[in-house]
């Protein structure tokens, strides 16, 4: 589904990526671990098309169209979600609002109708419900004075309203207390099928506790050196990565 | 990312101002230049009270000792007062019915989303209409004089209620005040009057729409607004003009009187022609506009939505006279292109208990400029008085700018002041995650403007917050690329 090729990126002259192959399969989930600096979150923001990196090198294919070039909303539209690090405020923009606008864009370019406000409340309450929020969440300025558990779970909400093809989840694991982490791992597992995949980037093996991988790499300065299954993952969490540079 | 903003930025706002067109009608229409006779005339035309007369006189010998004030952070091209005229009118007679005006007027206000006709009125809202330098028609007219309420043209309310206006007009702004009030009290042609008895709430909004129409002509309309004790009125104007490459000179004065337990909610959506992409042409907007909580209780209440013109610099007030009467400032000034804006408020203190509220979102783009000039004043015997103030600016590009000017003098020790001021850009993060969840540019542009407009919107009535949301959407649009 989705295809990257000798992937290279850089920020103010700063090579980060410095060459990454990934492939990624309809139904898979894959994990992406490595020490702070060593690009992993680089990584999420070239996939979704952040222009304050500069692309050096490679391509990244979706569905065998080339998408190196296009456009973050174009991406967006393509089915790529990312599950920001740190989803930034809006203030004065209620998450009812922004939320439908997305997905009303989103529909747009499916050639579909915009959902009606109604079925839009009730597809949004009952998603809070099962993440634990109150319906006033959607009243609020998104991402304006939310705690970290709730900025997570507002991605988590917007991942599964939306509905997309890949999920790219940046560290969302990070600064969450136990039962926040539970809750997300639920929905991230509630969003998976077989017609869709998982990204995860992340320092801790406590969210592969509940979303468990189907392949694991391990990624130091900006290359991804090694590849296999859940054992890399607690070998890790056992010995950190410096086996790794021997 | 930001290159490529700039580049767009560039390129400029090619959004067209839907509003410049002309209306090709027979007008009369005063030879330019500006003496005594010309003030003579204009009275004998609208048949003033030689009271009246002998009011513009004074003014316009106060204006000639006076200079134009310097002190606004803006810059434009000396205006030449010998060269513009002072009064220009449709020339077909314009009477009672809507009947007698001139379709190509009424065509006019149509293509404007405004219909005179009443049938087809936007409900609960009455309009008086002013072409240049009249008044067209006032709508529901006798709706409004059932419960006693009196809207018209100001001509109008001079002949019919000239009591009310000897009373109050120049109670609130001194013929005198300042430059520009002086010019407006000398040469005012028309423009609106309310007067709402006592303990009646008035039971539609009202509102006036103005129209520059005629090249080479100041629009200088006066409205006067008093509500009794105990009565409410929500009263909201807007003003276009076509385009043309010359500057044209808006002087307006706009006075309110709120008795005691009365209430007036003033809000205005400005979107005068504001000159190209080079700066050339737009009007000049220099407006004297203050309010006085006269009784206890009373309260005024500004907003305002600074689209449109070349040049602004407009000051509501509120002076707080009347105990426990409370003023409110809520303002969103946008400048693009080559637009500057100095606009803010004076919040005066006088009576006890007294409370004051400033909320001002200034968004600038293009080589846009504006400031935000606010004064509060705490006089001695305002006891507990009480002001809040935030100011808050945007700024999308690089070539803008903004300022903020605040002014505090307290002569109470006993008063409360908060000031918040802010200065951000729309931020590459915003705009990054708006794109991400496949929300385009400019509707992320708009979405980020106007959640930081939302509490000055709040303050406008419903239908016309909606139109203050798509005005800034239209104004901004390829502001960012």
């Amino acid at each position: 589904m989705v295809k990257i090729k000798n992937l290279e990126a850089s920020i103010e002259d700063k090579k980060i990526l410095k060459g990454i192959d990934l492939d990624i399969n309809p139904g898979e989930v894959h994990v992406i671990m490595g020490r702070n600096g060593s690009g992993k979150s680089t990584l999420a923001n070239v996939i979704a098309g952040n222009e304050a990196y500069e692309l050096d090198n490679g391509s990244i294919f979706m569905n065998d169209e080339d998408i190196t070039e296009m456009s973050i909303e174009n991406r967006a539209l393509n089915g790529i979600f990312l599950c920001f690090q740190y989803p930034v405020a809006i203030p004065g923009v209620s998450m009812a609002y922004f939320l439908r606008a997305a997905l009303n864009a989103h529909l747009n370019h499916q050639g579909k109708e915009e959902i009606d406000a109604l079925e839009f409340l009730k597809n949004s309450k009952q998603i809070l419900g099962e993440l634990g929020l109150d319906d006033s969440f959607l009243k609020r300025s998104i991402n304006d004075g939310f705690s970290g558990g709730e900025k997570k779970k507002s991605e988590i909400l917007q991942l599964l309203s939306i509905n997309p093809k890949l999920a790219v989840l940046d560290e969302t694991d990070s600064g969450l207390d136990v039962d926040a982490l539970r809750t997300v791992a639920k929905g991230v597992n509630k969003f998976r099928n077989n017609n869709n995949a998982v990204l995860i980037i992340t320092h801790y093996q406590r969210l592969l506790d509940y979303i468990k991988p189907d392949i694991v790499h391990l990624m130091i300065d900006g290359k991804i050196v090694k590849t296999g299954d859940m054992s890399l993952v607690e070998k890790v969490e056992k010995d950190g990565y410096s086996w790794l540079e021997e | 990312m930001a290159d490529k903003n700039q580049k767009i930025i560039d390129q400029a706002i090619d959004q067209e101002y839907k509003y410049g067109f002309t209306t090709d009608i027979e007008q009369t229409k005063f030879e330019p230049g500006l003496d005594e006779s010309v003030i003579k005339k204009l009275s004998a035309l609208k048949k003033e009270p030689k009271w009246l007369l002998d009011w513009r006189l004074k003014a316009f010998k106060r204006w000639k000792k006076m200079k134009e004030p310097t002190w606004a952070q803006i810059k434009y091209d000396p205006i030449d007062y010998q060269a513009l005229s002072y009064y220009a009118a449709p020339k077909k007679k314009v009477n009672e019915s809507l009947d007698d005006v001139d379709p190509e007027i009424l065509e006019t206000y149509n293509k404007l989303g405004i219909s005179l006709n009443e049938q087809k009125r936007l409900e609960g809202v009455a309009v008086d209409a002013v072409f240049d330098s009249v008044s067209i028609a006032t709508t529901f007219k006798d709706e409004l004089s059932k419960h006693g309420v009196i809207f018209c043209s100001f001509s109008e309310a001079v002949i019919n209620h000239p009591d009310l206006i000897k009373k109050y007009l120049g109670t609130v702004i001194p013929a005198s005040d300042n430059y520009f009030a002086a010019l407006n009290s000398a040469v005012f042609s028309d423009g609106s009057f309310v007067y709402i008895p006592k303990g009646v709430k008035c039971p539609l909004e009202l509102s006036t729409y103005f129209r520059i129409n005629a090249s080479n002509t100041g629009q200088f309309e006066r409205t006067l607004i008093v509500a009794d004790e105990g009565s409410y009125v929500s009263y909201l104007e807007g003003c276009t003009a076509p385009m043309r490459d010359e500057n044209q000179l808006h002087a307006a004065c706009v006075e309110l009187v709120a008795h005691k337990d009365a209430t007036i909610k003033y809000s205005t959506i400005q979107n005068w022609y504001s000159g190209d992409k080079e700066g050339k042409g737009g009007i000049y907007n220099f407006v004297t506009k203050r309010g006085r909580c006269e009784g206890d209780n009373s309260k005024i209440s500004w907003t305002q939505v600074e689209t449109g013109s070349a040049v602004t610099w407009k000051y509501p007030s509120v002076i707080m006279q009347g105990d426990n009467s409370v003023g409110e400032f809520y303002s969103v000034a946008v400048t693009k292109n080559k637009q500057q804006a100095d606009t803010g408020t004076k919040m005066i203190h006088i009576g006890k208990n007294t409370k004051s509220t400033i909320i001002t979102k200034g968004i600038s783009a293009g080589e846009g400029q504006n400031t935000y000039r606010g004064g509060v004043k705490i006089l001695k015997d305002a006891e507990n008085a009480q002001n809040f103030s935030q100011c808050d600016s945007i700024l999308i590009g690089d070539k803008c700018g903004a300022h903020t000017f605040p002014y505090i003098d307290v002569k109470n020790p006993t008063a409360k002041m908060e000031h918040e001021a802010t200065t951000s850009s729309i931020g590459e993060d915003q705009l990054f995650y708006c794109n991400q969840r496949g929300i385009k540019l400019d509707d992320a542009v708009s979405m980020i403007v106007n959640g930081f407009c939302k509490e000055v919107f709040e303050e406008l009535p419903m239908e016309f917050a909606v139109e203050a949301k798509q005005l800034i959407e239209v104004t901004l649009e390829n502001s960012v690329g």
